[in-house]
């Protein structure tokens, strides 16, 4: 009895196992302050030494947006479900890239840190929960840009309307957000051993892309391969967004929770898998 | 006293070889073996122990294997051993860099280890944005390096450029800085690998003073892993050696660092001189073959103690007989200086090689302080100018104080680098 009074006074244990399921959250809440500094130090670093500073973060969605209703929009002849084509593009780009840059940017964060990682013990969580929360910046960015589109083809009296579903605004964010960060932990735990899936991703993402509601709505989706778009959890927040601010789209509680779900699950066993991979990664990278 | 540090039945396997090709069937194996039928891991059961000097025939190596031992609260700790004898693995098992293979470390309070100092350091952030930073990196509160900033500013003396980015620091500011973040960590148990190697000598001392207060003065446990023996005698009272991944001795400092040196010497080969040496004088007709350091007992050791004697052995292969040969051994400092130089010519006027392997002893007695020093061989003749061989710094003699010189002062490091005889009177 006496030895597990004294076994209990221990304030950490580092072992060769650990429970599977333990998720250090705890861990992760203590180290905080460093999830601020990193994001910091992100945006920061950032800035300095460019003359366009975040202008930069405008001019890749507004050439996206340009090419894509030339190529999309003019030269195929897409339907944008009435929409102005630019608002439902940058609508699509503006979400579909806060995903994929929160899914590329975690997806390299033991091979990007193995430096760091290798000299210092914190939660290796914090990382990527530092790249995630550095893109919303960005992403917030250029959601202003996307208002901004917004208040001019109101003014010149376009076809759109905000709906209610807009007060799901934050969640669409916070699912956009895991979702990118749940894959992103799983392929960046998958390739400390296994570096082919870091040439998959550059292109997957790429591809994945069109499997998305990005360049045309679900509505304009041929009814055989509708099945599979759906099948993909960003389309529902997608279209979710698409209907929140602009009025259009097939949004829908099922679609919705779908995506939810699906959100859930992967984030779930992204930090079990990174957790897992985490504790001797140093090794094996 | 307390148990700070408890490590019971630790050991870590690495894997040698390239991981790639093959990688997923040897996993799948193993967790076929582990998981399926509930067997002992195959891959880690052929391991052998870590001695690189052996060819294995297994790709599994065991850094470390079943290393138990335990640390009262207060203590410093020497780790000390030859490269690949452990000591960085268990480092990084220790600040949980990376996850042992069985058994486990017990800590008791918050524990922080550097080995490395200014990991994270990001070259476009101010000196001020860094010590945040990296004090978060290292797991201090922001409010903690808040409350502590002048203080390390000021340990640093980087005051004036707080506010440029460390891009434009020198290297010494840089290592300055990163070490004040450092040294300013609250924590109950201090795990540092050889950071103190960097900087210069003003701010090494003020390191090497500030790690003992730390140990000293706080109450602290430090874990100290090193090479250099002196530093491991003036601030450790223990002293724990790692050999091919078990423990050796565990005990008292300085105890621990004469059982090394003892060890050492078995493994050590003939001193031979390497020819890929850099040697720019080397001449065919006359080389230095080896180059050995020997106690009075005639032991080979690169470590002595103060006023013992050192006898240096050189042999050298010369291919004729040559006449008026002078032979010089320099001691230097840490920073390269020479501090001690011996010439044969001192002693001898004439001294003759003969055609073959000749065998030369230099015997003086040790008369500098505690400290790493290097030495310097020199074969040139007087007579007509040719040096025949020069092996610039190529070997490491450290020195010990006797422990009635700053037995006082332990934690304060040499003031000059020669012992000086005098009388002391008072008048």
């Amino acid at each position: 009895m006496n030895k597990e009074t004294i076994e209990s006074d221990w304030d950490l244990v580092i072992e060769g196992k650990s429970s599977l399921l333990d998720l250090k959250m705890k861990d992760v809440w203590r180290y905080r302050d460093l999830l601020w500094m990193f994001v910091k130090r992100d945006f920061v670093s950032f800035y300095k030494q460019t003359i366009l500073g975040p202008l930069w973060f405008f001019i890749q969605p507004i050439f996206t947006t340009l090419v894509f209703t030339f190529v999309f929009g003019n030269l195929a002849g897409i339907s944008t479900d009435g929409l102005p084509q630019q608002l439902f593009y940058l609508s699509g780009i503006t979400s579909w890239n806060y995903f994929a840059d929160c899914l590329t940017k975690t997806s390299t964060v033991f091979k990007d840190n193995a430096n760091i990682f290798g000299k210092v013990y914190f939660p290796r969580l914090i990382m990527p929960l530092s790249i995630v929360t550095s893109n919303l910046v960005r992403f917030g960015v250029q959601m202003i840009l996307f208002l901004a589109m917004m208040g001019y083809y109101y003014i010149q009296g376009a076809n759109f309307h905000v709906t209610n579903a807009i007060l799901l605004f934050p969640v669409l964010v916070l699912l956009m957000a895991m979702l990118g960060l749940g894959v992103g932990l799983i392929i960046t735990a998958l390739t400390t051993k296994y570096r082919d899936l870091s040439f998959l991703i550059t292109f997957g993402v790429q591809l994945l892309m069109y499997g998305t509601t990005v360049i045309y709505p679900l509505s304009a989706a041929p009814a055989k391969y509708k099945f599979l778009i759906e099948l993909n959890p960003m389309t529902g927040i997608i279209e979710a967004f698409r209907y929140a601010f602009l009025g259009k789209g097939e949004f829908t509680a099922w679609s919705l929770g779908y995506s939810t779900i699906v959100t859930l699950v992967i984030m779930f066993f992204g930090i079990l898998i990174f957790n897992k991979t985490e504790r001797s990664f140093v090794d094996t990278i | 006293m307390t148990t700070a540090i408890k490590v019971e039945n630790l050991s870590k396997a690495y894997q040698l070889g390239q991981i790639g090709t093959g990688t997923v069937s040897r996993d799948l194996e193993r967790w076929w073996m582990t998981k399926i039928r509930g067997k002992e891991d195959p891959f880690l059961k052929i391991g052998q122990t870590n001695d690189r000097t052996v060819k294995g025939t297994s790709d599994i190596v065991w850094s470390l294997k079943d290393i138990n031992f335990e640390i009262e609260q207060g203590t410093a700790v020497g780790i000390i051993g030859r490269n690949g004898a452990g000591k960085s693995t268990l480092l990084k098992l220790l600040s949980r860099v990376t996850a042992p293979t069985t058994g486990n470390i017990k800590l008791k309070g918050r524990a922080a280890s550097l080995l490395e100092v200014g990991t994270g350091f990001h070259p476009e952030l101010t000196g001020k944005e860094n010590i945040y930073l990296n004090g978060a990196i290292l797991g201090m509160r922001r409010k903690e390096i808040q409350r502590k900033f002048d203080e390390i500013v000021d340990f640093s003396g980087v005051e004036r450029y707080i506010d440029t980015p460390v891009k434009r620091y020198s290297s010494g500011m840089y290592v300055r800085l990163a070490f004040a973040v450092a040294a300013h960590l609250e924590s109950e148990i201090l795990i540092v690998d050889e950071v103190l190697a960097v900087g210069d000598a003003e701010f090494q001392k003020k390191c090497l003073g500030k790690m003992g207060e730390v140990s000293k003065g706080e109450g602290r446990t430090v874990l100290f892993v090193s090479h250099n023996l002196a530093a491991v005698k003036t601030l450790c009272t223990h002293g724990i050696i790692l050999e091919n991944g078990t423990k050796g001795f565990d005990g008292d400092s300085q105890t621990a660092i004469g059982k090394y040196l003892a060890s050492s010497l078995l493994e050590d080969e003939e001193g031979r001189i390497p020819d890929d040496f850099y040697r720019p004088y080397k001449q065919a007709i006359c080389k230095l073959r080896s180059f050995n350091m020997m106690n009075l007992e005639g032991i080979k050791t690169n470590c002595f103690m103060l006023h013992e004697i050192m006898n240096f052995e050189i042999v050298i292969d010369s291919e004729e007989n040559i006449d008026g040969v002078t032979i010089a051994v320099i001691i230097n400092a840490f920073d390269g200086e020479p501090v001690v130089y011996l010439e044969s010519l001192y002693q001898i006027d004439n001294l003759k090689l003969n055609k073959g392997l000749n065998k030369i002893v230099c015997s003086t007695s040790n008369n500098l302080l505690a400290g790493i020093y290097s030495i310097t061989l020199n074969v040139f003749n007087k007579q007509n100018g040719v040096t025949y061989d020069y092996i610039d710094r190529a070997f490491e003699l450290t020195t010990l104080n006797t422990s009635a010189i700053h037995q006082h002062y332990r934690w304060t490091s040499n003031q000059g680098l020669v012992y000086g005889e005098a009388k002391w009177e008072i008048k």
